[in-house]
């Protein structure tokens, strides 16, 4: 596959080090002359000095045969429209965008440019999704269709416990899709009942979160599921 | 409402604020209303204009300056890009009526216009008027 890379930062240099590395033909474009300097003298003939969001510049790269196109560059405008170029212009099908601000992302989704890739939102998701609450994980969020399946875990004497799915009392809008437990997983019937340590698979409306975990969470004061 | 506010888009802010429209200018940089007191008596507010300070992507921005209720959108900063971001977003969330952005390089501006975008691409305008001028001094068509 032929990649073309835009913006040899931190981001840009490794990533073109990982995709040649994994065989693939990499170009990428810097225009900060001492970067370019430093860049080249290990990816040689891989790095091209130029302005990436001069349509000549992306030409001379290649951009027409390219693959995929990667805008790495520190500013978010010239992401988009480096994205939004390759892909409208030069017909590359696959576009990957760096947005460094997160509130940006709107403006990524606004002009189509997806997948749009926020570190910082990356991270600020992590510490929602591992560090609050014990015993949920989110496996899927699908934003668009505003759903998500997360894994909760079963505490005891919490509401769910010893109860039959169809008792589980979950909120309309959520679904309990799979138990799993002892290291193989199942699909529930309506009478399968829950027990303590069981990681319960929940597909859900968005926002529902905190009321189905709720039926899986120790009462106040009780004590948490090991 | 015009974004950018350096020769260009001070000037025209002045102009439209002469002619007795509304005018409201955005720009990063907040000693830049300077630019727009240039030749006016008093300060750009006591003339009735707005300045707002905050970069042209930021969509807060841009809410306080009132792009919701632009009858026309300006994108006048220093970047082509953000020009072209930025009138886009006017173009396609806030549905403004007149849009129109300066991109100083042709490439772009060409490609843009052929997607619908109303560009002004001075460099093309020079390039233009130099060429005439050549052709006048030596006196060949």
């Amino acid at each position: 596959m032929y990649v073309l890379v835009v913006g040899a930062g931190k981001v840009g240099w490794n990533l073109t080090r990982e995709l040649i590395q994994r065989g693939n033909e990499v170009t990428v474009v810097e225009h900060d002359p001492g970067r370019y300097a430093t860049v080249e003298e290990e990816l040689e003939h891989s790095a091209q000095y130029g302005d990436g969001s001069e349509l000549w510049v992306l030409e001379r790269a290649g951009i027409e045969r390219a693959d995929m196109v990667i805008a790495v560059t520190g500013d978010d405008e010239d992401n988009i429209l480096i994205c939004q170029v390759a892909r409208e212009k030069y017909g590359v099908e696959r576009v990957i965008a760096r947005c460094n601000n997160p509130r940006n992302l709107q403006h990524f989704e606004l002009l189509g440019i997806k997948p749009a890739v926020s570190a910082t939102d990356l991270i600020l998701r992590l510490i929602e999704h591992e560090v609050p609450r014990y015993g949920l994980l989110h496996l899927l969020d699908l934003p668009q269709e505003r759903l998500e399946i997360i894994e909760v875990e079963v505490a005891r004497g919490s509401p769910a416990d010893g109860a039959p799915i169809r008792d589980l009392g979950l909120p309309d809008g959520s679904l309990a899709i799979s138990i799993l437990r002892d290291g193989t997983g199942f699909v529930p019937l309506a009478d399968s009942v829950v027990q303590p340590g069981d990681e319960v698979l929940v597909v859900l409306d968005m926002g529902l979160e905190d009321k189905v975990s709720d039926r899986f969470k120790a009462p106040e004061g009780g004590a948490a599921a090991a | 409402m015009i974004v950018g506010c350096g020769r260009v888009g001070s000037a025209i802010a002045r102009r439209m604020l002469e002619e007795g429209h509304e005018v409201s200018v955005l720009d990063e940089d907040p000693e830049a209303i300077a630019q727009l007191e240039k030749g006016i008596e008093g300060t750009w507010v006591d003339a009735g204009g707005s300045f707002t300070v905050g970069t042209a992507l930021e969509m807060d921005a841009l809410e306080e300056a009132g792009i919701e209720r632009a009858d026309a959108f300006v994108a006048s900063t220093d970047g082509d890009n953000t020009n072209l971001v930025i009138a886009q977003i006017a173009q396609r969330r806030f549905n403004t009526k007149t849009v129109v952005v300066r991109v100083l390089d042709p490439a772009r501006a060409t490609w843009y216009e052929q997607q619908g975008l109303r560009t002004v691409c001075p460099t093309k305008i020079a390039i233009e008027m130099l060429d005439e001028a050549v052709r006048e001094g030596l006196g060949v068509g």
